[in-house]
This record gives C-alpha cells, sequence and structure tokens, in this order.
C-alpha cells in the first residue's frame, strides 16, 4: 500500500509540512484562520540535529505497539491504517509511551493524534507531500 | 480442528481470541468469564467516574466481537482444571479443551486490619462493578479516605474528587506511586496532587477501624465517609495452582506463555514472566503486556510460532492534565549515571548504565517517550551516540543516518 516516506536528503527544514498537515486537519477553508496566533498541533514533525532535518509522521507499522497497546481499545489498522478513534480516546498517551518513532502526540483537546495520510480530510492525499517544495516527503508504494 | 478454552475474559482473552484466529479461523473458542460482561478497558473506570469515558465507550472491541470471531462466552466461575483430561469445570459443568489459556488477571489484595468489618462503606476499585458500587456511594459532600497511593488509589482518587467533599490517601511507603516513580518524580507528582486538593498521609498506616474512624500509626485519626482499598494486587493463581502447574508471585510462564503444565497457556496479569530491563522474572501487570501476552500465547495454541522476550515495565499515567511516563528499571545512585532535568511544570530523569539507558521518568512533556522505552526494550548501545542531544531530546537523530533511513524511508 502507500504510504508516507521521508528522503532526508532533500529535506530543507522548511516546516511546511508542519503547517499544510496543521491546515488540511483543521475542518477550516481558510488557512490564515486554521493557523494565524494558534498554536499549532501538526501530525507530522521535523526533528533536526546540526545541519540534518528530516519529517517524521507515523508509519503505519506492520505490527504497530499503539494498536496493541491502547488501553481504551481506541486504535485499530484498517485496510493498513492505522487509526485512532477520537471517541474513545481518553487521553492517557500510552500510545506516546510505546511509539518508537515519536510519531504519536497529543492533540489540541489533549486526545492522541496522529498521521492518517489525509484520506479522511479535505485534503484527500497527504497534505504534507503535496505542499513539500523539494520532494523531501513522497507518498507511493515501497 | 481443535477447541480452545479461555478462562478469563480481560484484555488478554481478547488478545488471545485473535492471535488464536490469526491462525486458526474455524476451531471452537470458549471463554468462561467471572464478569458478566463483554471485555471492557478495565484501567477506564477512573476515567469513567470523572466522567471522561461510558460504559459503552469503554468496550475494548465491539459488540459483535464475539460473534464474529466464533466464540462463545459463558458468565461463569471456573472452579477446576485437569490438565491431563483436558477438561475445565464451571458451576458444577464441565468443558472440554485442547489448549487452554488462564488470563485470570489479579484481584486487590486486602491485608489484616483491626477492625475493618465495622466499616460498612469500604470498596476495592478494580472492577466495572467495583467502579458502579462506588459511584452510587458517592456524595457531594463524602470525605473519602483511599488506603494506598499506588496506580489504583491516585486514579481512584482523581476520578472521584470532582464528585465528594474531600479525599485522604495515605500509604505505607514514604512516597506516591512507589511501584514506577523515584522520590525525586514522586516528589513533584505529590506537589501537583496536592494542589488540586488531594490530601496524602505517607509512611503512615491505619492501625484500626471504627465505623467512620480510621485510627492511624502516626497517631492521627482520620474520619471518613467511604473508605476505598487500593493497597495492592495479588495475581489470580490458585486455579492454576490446584491443578499443578509451577507458581510464584504469578503463573510461571515461558517465552511463548505456555505454563509448566502441557497444553495450558497463561497470559496477562496473572502471569510472572521475564522484564528484560531486570533480566529477572516479574510479574508485569500492565494492559499493553495483557494484549500482547495473549496474543502470543494464542497464536501458539493455534500451532502458530510467537515469542516475547523484550517485555519491560512501562506505564503512561496522568493526573489533572500532568503526564508521566515511565519505562524500565532503575538503580540506586552511583550505580550509573542518573540525568536529571526539570522541565516545564515536570522533571526528567534517565538511567544510563553500561553505555544502556535502563529506565526513564518523564512528568510533563512526554513527547517522543517512546524513543526511551525503545531504547530500553532493544537495549540500544550508546556508545558513539551523542548521548547530550539524546538527554535533552527525545529524537531518532541518534540513530545513524542509515538506520533512520531504514525506519521513515521502509516499511517497517
Amino acid at each position: 500500500m502507500k504510504r508516507v516516506y521521508v528522503n532526508e536528503q532533500w529535506c530543507l527544514g522548511c516546516h511546511l509540512c508542519e503547517y499544510n498537515c496543521a491546515f488540511a486537519n483543521s475542518g477550516l477553508t481558510d488557512m490564515v484562520k486554521a493557523l494565524k496566533d494558534k498554536p499549532i498541533y501538526p501530525r507530522v514533525h521535523i526533528e533536526q540535529s546540526g545541519d540534518i532535518t528530516y519529517a517524521v509522521s507515523c508509519r503505519h507499522c506492520k505490527d504497530p505497539l499503539c494498536v496493541k497497546s491502547c488501553i481504551a481499545g481506541a486504535i485499530n489498522k484498517q485496510d493498513g491504517i492505522v487509526k485512532i478513534d477520537k471517541n474513545k480516546c481518553v487521553g492517557c498517551l500510552t500510545c506516546v509511551l510505546v511509539c518508537p518513532y515519536g510519531a504519536v502526540r497529543p492533540g489540541p483537546t489533549g486526545v492522541a493524534q496522529k498521521c492518517e495520510l489525509c484520506l479522511e480530510n479535505s485534503c484527500g492525499e497527504p497534505a504534507c507531500v503535496k505542499g513539500c517544495p523539494n520532494n523531501a516527503i513522497v507518498y507511493e508504494e515501497r | 480442528m481443535s477447541k480452545y478454552v479461555i478462562i478469563g475474559n480481560g484484555v488478554a482473552a481478547a488478545g488471545c481470541i485473535e492471535g488464536i484466529r490469526s491462525a486458526d479461523k474455524e476451531s471452537e473458542i470458549t471463554v468462561i468469564s467471572a464478569e458478566k460482561h463483554p471485555v471492557y478497558s478495565r484501567p477506564l473506570i477512573s476515567y469513567y467516574l470523572e466522567g471522561k469515558t461510558t460504559l459503552e465507550k469503554m468496550n475494548y472491541r465491539s459488540l459483535d466481537f464475539y460473534d464474529k470471531n466464533n466464540t462463545e462466552l459463558i458468565y461463569a466461575t471456573a472452579e477446576k482444571i485437569d490438565a491431563k483430561k483436558g477438561e475445565v469445570t464451571f458451576d458444577g459443568k464441565k468443558t472440554t479443551f485442547d489448549k487452554l489459556c488462564l488470563a485470570t488477571g489479579s484481584s486487590p489484595f486486602i491485608p489484616k486490619m483491626n477492625g475493618l468489618e465495622n466499616v460498612k462503606s469500604k470498596f476495592t476499585f478494580m472492577t466495572m462493578d467495583d467502579s458502579l458500587a462506588l459511584e452510587k456511594a458517592l456524595k457531594k459532600d463524602s470525605r473519602v479516605l483511599i488506603i494506598g497511593a499506588g496506580l489504583i488509589g491516585l486514579k481512584c482518587a482523581e476520578g472521584i474528587l470532582g464528585r465528594v467533599g474531600s479525599v485522604t490517601v495515605c500509604d505505607l511507603a514514604d512516597r506516591v506511586l512507589s511501584s514506577i516513580l523515584d522520590s525525586e518524580c514522586a516528589d513533584v507528582m505529590q506537589k501537583h496532587l496536592e494542589s488540586k486538593g488531594i490530601k496524602f498521609l505517607l509512611s503512615d498506616s491505619a492501625e484500626s477501624f471504627e465505623k467512620n474512624k480510621a485510627k492511624m500509626k502516626s497517631g492521627e485519626t482520620v474520619e471518613f465517609d467511604i473508605l476505598v482499598l487500593a493497597v495492592g494486587v495479588r495475581a489470580n493463581v490458585q486455579l492454576a495452582k490446584d491443578a499443578g502447574a509451577e507458581v510464584n508471585r504469578g503463573i510461571i510462564i515461558g517465552t511463548k506463555m505456555q505454563t509448566t503444565l502441557e497444553n495450558v497457556y497463561a497470559a496477562g496479569d496473572c502471569t510472572e514472566g521475564f522484564d528484560s530491563s531486570a533480566g529477572a522474572n516479574r510479574v508485569l501487570a500492565i494492559l499493553p503486556n495483557a494484549y500482547m501476552q495473549g496474543y502470543c500465547a494464542g497464536v501458539n495454541m493455534a500451532g502458530g510460532e510467537s515469542s516475547i522476550t523484550n517485555a519491560i515495565p512501562m506505564n503512561s499515567i496522568g493526573f489533572f492534565g500532568l503526564h508521566c511516563t515511565s519505562a524500565g528499571s532503575y538503580f540506586a545512585k552511583g550505580e550509573g549515571e542518573i540525568y536529571e532535568e526539570k522541565i516545564c511544570g515536570g522533571i526528567k530523569r534517565l538511567y544510563i548504565k553500561d553505555d544502556r539507558l535502563t529506565g526513564y521518568i518523564i512528568i510533563g512533556d512526554v513527547t517522543g517517550a517512546g524513543i526511551y522505552t525503545r531504547l530500553i526494550r532493544e537495549k540500544t548501545d550508546l556508545s558513539g551516540v551523542n548521548v547530550d542531544e539524546l538527554k535533552k531530546d527525545a529524537t531518532l537523530a541518534i540513530f545513524l543516518p542509515e538506520t533512520r533511513r531504514k525506519m521513515l524511508g521502509g516499511v517497517v
């Protein structure tokens, strides 16, 4: 199945992926209204070490620890995509405790969130990939 | 065709059903459940009292879970196992099995305390029914005394604080959450809980009870309307023991979740398995472990191959918005490096020894904590790693570029 992959050597560290992600998942149609002067909670984040930067988002693992560990039974995998049921999640962050990539994080309401490939939001395809100016994040079969 | 029986109906049992079905879609599965509920998320009982979830949302799986998995659910108490004959007796009836999984969980431990029988309004806090019973007793002006400042006692305190007059928690230990926090971190969490209105009596225990009064060892008297007993839990091992299985503090299991009895497996809080961070056997009574052990047992019961060799203690728990994650094993001062950093509203402590992260505690912003957990689980060699950077932030930057390329550019 298609997943989001990172080409570290192309990453400029511009953080556009974070903004595009936060906008795509905001439910709003105006990017300014969605992001200006607000704390943002993107589901992809840039890590930096010296000159190296790269994006990190959910790997949709074959054997996801978050799914097995969720104390509320709120995380499951459907058609290869790991999804969090926001209604069931109580924000205990056990998924944050176990995610080996640091890719699950608390969202604005305290409930956990992570990349779900933008398949159910207005973007319809990963917004981080769509907006990446240097092909440092791609959405493809590998 | 085989016949599978699972005793217990918690998360380990759900894992076992899913493990069996990953390898065997046809054979009959019977679950014998002493609690009269479909599998629910046990740790959510405090969230229920706090109004953060509902009984419906507490269902761990959808309501058609048993039907979909062609599993018969029987509400009954298992009384006896005959491993040789492959028989389980429950409520005077018998059923046979080819493979059995014990997922019997644990029960509250109540030490002998003088006069406890005089207390009318007393509760334990383990099950959905416990939670519902406690809820009925809660009144706006109730004074609640909780015996035990561990995970169960404090989650209970958080859950009910907004619905009662006062909550006092006592514990024999000198700190809160003594099973998962060191003194420094416990201090931070205690202050936070106190700022929310919970009162503590630590290094203290109840010597005797009258109807509404506890006389403490320290000489203090605590008056209460409701008493919650959250001293600790004990693995439910009696069935296994009577059947001849080797039992210590939990049912002894190997890496495939097999007990010492042929065709009998065990999973979850009733077991004692290997803690790879401590290099010793321990009861690892945590939900992720229960699920993973159950699943592993199920795969093996159905003739597949599965084992667990890297289980570690780990916890994520929050109180009134302050989060805490912890994993692995700690050591005494002087046995290795203990890195400490005061972070916004909290504290972070990393235990590093022989170029390995052996344990950590973060209270506050727990972002990325899973990377620390991973380093403990995988016993990652930190020689050659920029450890200063690692201490500050849990990121993937500590891995070599080619390792990271596999993580972020490969199918994992």
